[in-house]
């Protein structure tokens, strides 16, 4: 075992990690941080996905110590300071972006990435950008819809009920 | 996954060295190979990070071309070389998905040359040269057909330099499941002729479509093409697609291609 | 409309746990002194195991114990929930499943031991150095061949490898044979209704955590029907007292039917744990549950259509083979038969059908209901034929349905294969598609598509489904072995705030948000003050789970009957308090009130003197405001609506893209209609899945081909369009008294038929006038082979 350090959400955090680690299991399994989770061992899904030095990853396809010393954001991370749902948040929950939950985390995170590099996406990028993150409940609707009014767009239009 | 001792090297000279250890293996963004560790189809005792590597890291013009580092995120050539070589850019931003082009990188897709990556036609039309810690090797002497290259045991790919040809084009057709290639084609005209560089379809890997190349030179349009017949010998057949449907794909993209290059 | 009462979009409180990483499921749960357990799964589909040595295995680091089929073959085996006899009178053939592999392991992935170890790389590193030694015999996976091959057997105690052979109804064959010889048209289509994955997107997982101190077991797991495992744990296959085991499902990630079943890994880490005295953890990963969750559909059928010249229905028959893998699955009877063969009148007049049903054991992973179960099969195959039919006569596609729909009129309607649908109106779903879909425009749209050199079709649906499972009597008719009803316990505390224990487990369809609305909605106080209890067998007192689009309807039910009982107890501490008769107390707006005058009691104020009943009937009544209920219903409900699909195709490489998707339902009643529009988004998505992209395939050893994601195609963001839902057209479900019907499987029912009539409508319009049918899932590979034949 070997001890590596990085920053997590903001905190610099330690722990014991083999070589064969992953930065998902670290996360998960040494600090506790449950909402990055693990959908699939070829990764696809996404369902993993955080940020590492500002960079969206599959963080089950990360080794831990190949992650040390880097900046990691998780789900956990990405609430307002104050707890309250962030903008892309409070857009998936408004839009009904999700149903069981699981790959929530990964479409936020994926999502936040985007928009971090393209504030007003077309619909036809907020669906190619979601290649990696695969959902079964959605059928991407409302993730697509969600991801759409978080960055400021009228989604009005989207599906008359 | 097997358990194996972790080095990150700074330089390539550190990662050589510890590439000569016995069951050492190179990784860089690791978006093929740890996934075939976890499920147990390698076990390396050693794994050699490359991804502190700064000097194969980056993009940069050389004479009349462009250098890509081997340890480049296939995202920073999306975004990098699209001044120099907008093909280029536009292949490595259709890679995987957007955490896979985080992490992936050319060297690594070189050095594992699936038969379905990206990478490899643009290499190989572009005649790049790739440079290792050793030498430089021309794209038409670098691929050996599926998951076999000219390189040897421990030799680290630096980086590639591409000539910038006239005009270029990559057009994929996504394997609808793992999105890699089930057929790709990237078509360059360069000032000596046009280059054909064909992925996914063919079980000897990326190949040379020369007839097309020849039919192209002399006329450079998608209707150059039409009377040429694919073979679907060696084509590769699988629940995806027919050796028949690959030599259609082939001959397709590569019309496509043509119209879209600029 | 209503803040967060009935009818309300209401959005989710659960959201907020799951946006924040808070979330817990069944993998996020650690208990202490847990150990790992990994299991060993057959790389063989077919084999005979001679020996399983483990000592080497035993030896490694961190190794605990290892529990090969030998150990457990004393145990029960899992069984079938639905026995189906043969036409002939013969029972069902049931092979026993043991809890792990004995004897001979019968698909890939089968297994036949669990490795338990300090950490999960110690218990796979273990896992690898257990050697078994198996005889490998031929596979049988092709249903044909193994009807056909009596000596070549799954079971060896089956020849002819069929667990049935089910005629429905038989009684009706020799009718539906003559109308068939009569007939001035009879349209024949041979289809294969492709093998599904569900994907779940979290795999399955379980904990067991056996108490040495009381002899209690404790279940962690991910079921969509807590109850019915332990049931199913207890009685059938472990024989311990069914009070002594406790199944949690905590927050589950999707289920789509594979989480409805009990698995031998729940009764393996059980075991395990019993034997070591500690909580033994396992999580599966993609590559096992590729291998061994239950898949579903994989069928083939030849469907027969007689009609007049001018397009009316006589008679319908099928011929089907029924793939249900090595094992008989819980509901892997009843999927094939009776939510199948049942639903073959569709929403049509069709005044004789006969169904015939064989059911093939194979060597691949067992086949069960997967969201829809029998009906998309059913769907599929009717609405097929018709367009087929259509097509052969020169009929329009529409026209067709319509000329044979079940007039709103005709209510209670009996069909001929055994349902009655209480109540629908298909012309009023279908006109409302018409319009959404602006069918009037295609042509205009379809030149477009051709000016880019795209071949534009447009293909439809007209579906309906039995749900809301099920009247316990009439499916004890039909060979249920469980009943099918549900309970619920209302739980008003002293302070006035409401605890629901529903036999419900929601994996995404929003319970949490959408029950309260129905509660605050009958007692008038805010949805806010309720909370829902569920997924814990020691909290609820009975419940037979979610799934087949009973939630709402049956388990919703059980609750507001449970709520008619608070109410009806109010009442009587009311008028007690109000010092009036029980008769004129009303309870409206969460006030109990006597009739005609000003005087009332806030329900706040009932609830606080039931727990304090210092001024209380106490002689009468007993204190304390808890009701139960167990609801069972008279009868399925019946949604029904109309689809459109528009797709277009690409020429050179046979790509296949959904322009548009628009669905018109009806739901009856509906009380969050958010969330009913996402359940037809996520049904509709698998739908255009089945059509178009997915496919568990195995070749001619058994071998799985499509076993990750690499190859097995999920849908993704950018392979699907948004598309336009409408549920205005209500026919209120007559039989509950919310007036709901099931909407959680309706997309995936009606819409692959309507993709694959409009990639054969687009191909034909495009000059491929042979091409009559293409099978699912229609890939570019398969679309341009059909365009190249």
């Amino acid at each position: 075992m070997t001890k590596i350090s990085m920053t997590v959400n903001g905190k610099a955090v330690s722990g014991e990690v083999e070589g064969r680690t992953l930065l998902s299991a670290f996360l998960r399994e040494e600090l506790g941080l449950r909402g990055t989770h693990i959908g699939c061992d070829t990764s696809q899904c996404g369902a993993c996905a955080v940020h590492l030095d500002g960079q969206l990853v599959k963080s089950c396809t990360v080794l831990a110590m190949d992650a040390a010393g880097g900046a990691v954001t998780s789900i956990e991370g990405m609430q307002n300071a104050d707890g309250s749902l962030s903008v892309i948040q409070a857009a998936f929950q408004e839009h009904h972006g999700l149903q069981c939950g699981f790959c929530t985390p990964g479409m936020v995170m994926a999502t936040a990435a985007l928009l971090k590099v393209n504030p007003k996406p077309t619909e036809a990028e907020v669906r190619h950008h979601l290649e990696g993150n695969i959902c079964r409940c959605t059928g991407y609707h409302n993730i697509v819809k969600a991801v759409l009014a978080a960055s400021g767009q009228d989604v009005s239009a989207i599906a008359a009920e | 996954m097997h358990n194996f001792d972790f080095v990150k090297p700074a330089t390539v000279a550190d990662a050589a060295r510890a590439l000569s250890a016995d069951g050492a293996q190179a990784l860089s963004g690791g978006q093929t190979l740890l996934p075939t560790m976890k499920a147990r189809l390698a076990q390396p005792s050693v794994i050699v990070s490359l991804t502190g590597i700064s000097e194969i890291k980056g993009v940069c013009a050389v004479d009349g071309g462009v250098s890509v580092g081997a340890a480049t995120p296939h995202a920073v050539v999306a975004a990098e070389v699209g001044k120099y070589y907008p093909a280029l850019a536009k292949l490595a931003g259709g890679i995987g998905d957007p955490a896979v082009r985080s992490r992936g990188t050319l060297g690594g897709s070189l050095a594992n040359n699936d038969p379905a990556a990206c990478y490899p036609s643009a290499v190989l039309a572009s005649a790049a040269v790739v440079h290792t810690n050793k030498r430089k090797i021309a794209a038409d002497d670098y691929f050996q057909g599926m998951f076999s290259t000219a390189l040897e045991e421990g030799e680290i790919i630096t980086s590639v330099t591409f000539a910038i040809p006239e005009k270029a084009a990559y057009v994929k057709f996504d394997q609808p499941a793992s999105r890699f290639a089930l057929t790709g084609v990237f078509v360059a005209k360069h000032k000596g002729g046009v280059r054909v560089a064909v992925t996914g379809a063919s079980n000897n890997g990326v190949f040379r479509w020369t007839e097309a190349e020849a039919a192209l030179s002399a006329s450079f349009a998608a209707s150059a093409v039409e009377s040429l017949t694919v073979s679907a010998e060696d084509m590769i057949s699988d629940l995806h697609g027919s050796a028949a449907y690959r030599a259609n794909l082939v001959k397709v993209l590569t019309k496509r291609a043509v119209t879209a290059a600029h | 409309m209503p803040k967060d009462g009935i009818g309300a979009s209401t959005v989710r409180r659960e959201d907020v746990r799951f946006l924040t990483g808070k979330g817990r499921y069944t993998a996020d749960i650690n208990l202490r002194h847990q150990t790992y357990a990994v299991f060993c799964r057959s790389d063989i589909a077919h084999g005979r195991i001679n020996s399983i040595d483990t000592a080497a295995a035993m030896a490694m680091p961190g190794v605990l114990a290892i529990m090969t089929g030998a150990d457990f073959a004393a145990m029960g085996g899992n069984p079938a929930g639905w026995h189906i006899p043969s036409r002939d009178g013969s029972a069902m053939r049931e092979p026993k499943r043991p809890v792990l592999a004995h004897g001979k392991v019968r698909h890939v992935g089968d297994a036949y031991a669990i490795v338990v170890a300090e950490t999960l790389e110690q218990a796979r590193d273990a896992a690898a150095a257990v050697n078994a030694d198996i005889t490998e015999l031929e596979a049988i996976v092709d249903m044909a061949a193994a009807v056909a091959n009596p000596g070549h057997r799954v079971h060896d105690e089956i020849d002819g490898n069929l667990a049935f052979d089910w005629g429905w109804i038989e009684d009706n064959r020799a009718a539906v044979d003559a109308a068939f010889a009569a007939a001035p048209h009879v349209t024949t289509l041979e289809l294969t209704n492709n093998r599904l994955a569900p994907n779940a997107m979290e795999t399955r997982a379980s904990i067991g955590d056996y108490d040495p101190g009381t002899g209690d077991y404790k279940l962690y797991t991910t079921s969509q029907n807590p109850h019915l495992s332990r049931l199913l744990i207890a009685a059938f296959v472990m024989g311990i007292p069914e009070n002594k085991l406790t199944v949690v499902a905590p927050d589950v990630g999707g289920g789509f039917g594979s989480k409805i079943y009990h698995y031998g890994e729940e009764a393996a880490v059980l075991a395990a744990s019993k034997a070591l005295e500690r909580p033994v953890k396992w999580v599966a990963d993609r590559s096992e549950a590729f291998l061994s969750d239950a898949h579903g559909r994989d069928h083939v059928t030849k469907i027969q259509l007689a009609l007049d010249k001018q397009g009316n229905f006589l008679a319908l028959r099928t011929e089907t083979l029924a793939n249900v893998g090595a094992y008989l699955s819980n509901f892997s009877t009843a999927t094939p038969t009776f939510l199948h063969g049942t639903l073959m009148a569709g929403p049509y007049r069709t005044p004789l059908v006969y169904v015939n049903v064989k059911a093939v054991f194979t060597n691949t992973a067992p086949v069960d209901a997967y969201r829809g179960a029998g009906r998309p099969e059913a769907t599929y195959s009717i609405e097929r034929v018709i367009d087929k039919a259509a097509h052969e006569l020169g009929l329009d596609p529409l026209a067709i349905r319509r000329q044979n729909f079940i007039q709103p009129d005709q209510y209670p309607y009996t069909t001929p294969v055994g349902l009655v649908y209480d109540t629908g109106n298909y012309n009023a779903t279908l006109d409302k598609m018409i319009e959404l879909a602006d069918i009037a425009g295609f042509e205009k749209r379809a030149a477009a598509s051709k000016a880019k050199g795209k071949l534009r079709g447009i293909g439809y649906s007209t579906w309906i489904e039995a749900c809301g499972i099920a009247p316990s009597n009439l499916v004890g008719v039909l060979g249920a072995r469980v009943g099918l009803y549900d309970a619920a316990t209302v739980r008003v505390n002293a302070t006035g705030n409401i605890s629901v224990m529903t036999g419900a487990h929601s994996h995404g369809q929003g319970h949490e948000t959408v029950f309260p609305q129905i509660v605050a909605d009958m007692l008038g106080v805010p949805a806010s003050s309720v909370d829902i209890v569920h997924g814990d067998t020691s909290k609820i007192p009975f419940g037979m789970g979610s799934y087949g689009s009973r939630s709402l309807a049956v388990c919703g039910t059980a609750i507001t009957k449970a709520v008619d009982k608070i109410i009806a107890k109010g009442k009587k501490i009311a008028a007690h308090m109000l010092e009036a008769a029980e008769g004129d107390i009303e309870f409206k707006d969460g006030k109990f009130s006597v009739a005609g005058t000003d005087k009332a009691k806030a329900f706040g104020e009932i609830a606080f003197s039931a727990y304090v009943p210092h001024n209380y009937p106490l002689e009468t009544l007993e204190p304390g405001l808890e009701e139960t209920a167990f609801y069972d219903p008279a009868n399925f409900t019946y949604p029904a609506g109309a689809y459109a699909c528009e797709v277009e195709v690409d020429p050179d490489t046979g790509k296949v893209t959904v322009e548009s998707f628009t669905c018109a339902d009806d739901f009856g009643n509906v009380i969050n209609p958010l969330i009913v529009q996402g359940q037809v988004h996520g049904g509709v998505a698998q739908g255009i899945g089945q059509a178009l992209l997915e496919n568990v395939a195995y070749d001619a050893q058994g071998q799985l081909l499509s076993g990750s994601y690499m190859d097995y195609t999920m849908p993704r963001a950018d392979d699907l369009p948004f598309y336009t839902v409408d549920h205005s057209c209500n026919t209120p479900c007559t039989h509950n008294p919310l007036g709901v019907k099931g909407c959680g499987e309706a997309g995936a029912i009606g819409s692959p038929p309507a993709v694959i009539n409009a990639v054969v409508n687009a191909l034909q319009r495009g000059g491929h006038k042979a091409v009559t049918h293409i099978e699912m899932p229609a890939t570019p590979a398969r679309v341009w082979a059909a365009m190249n034949a």
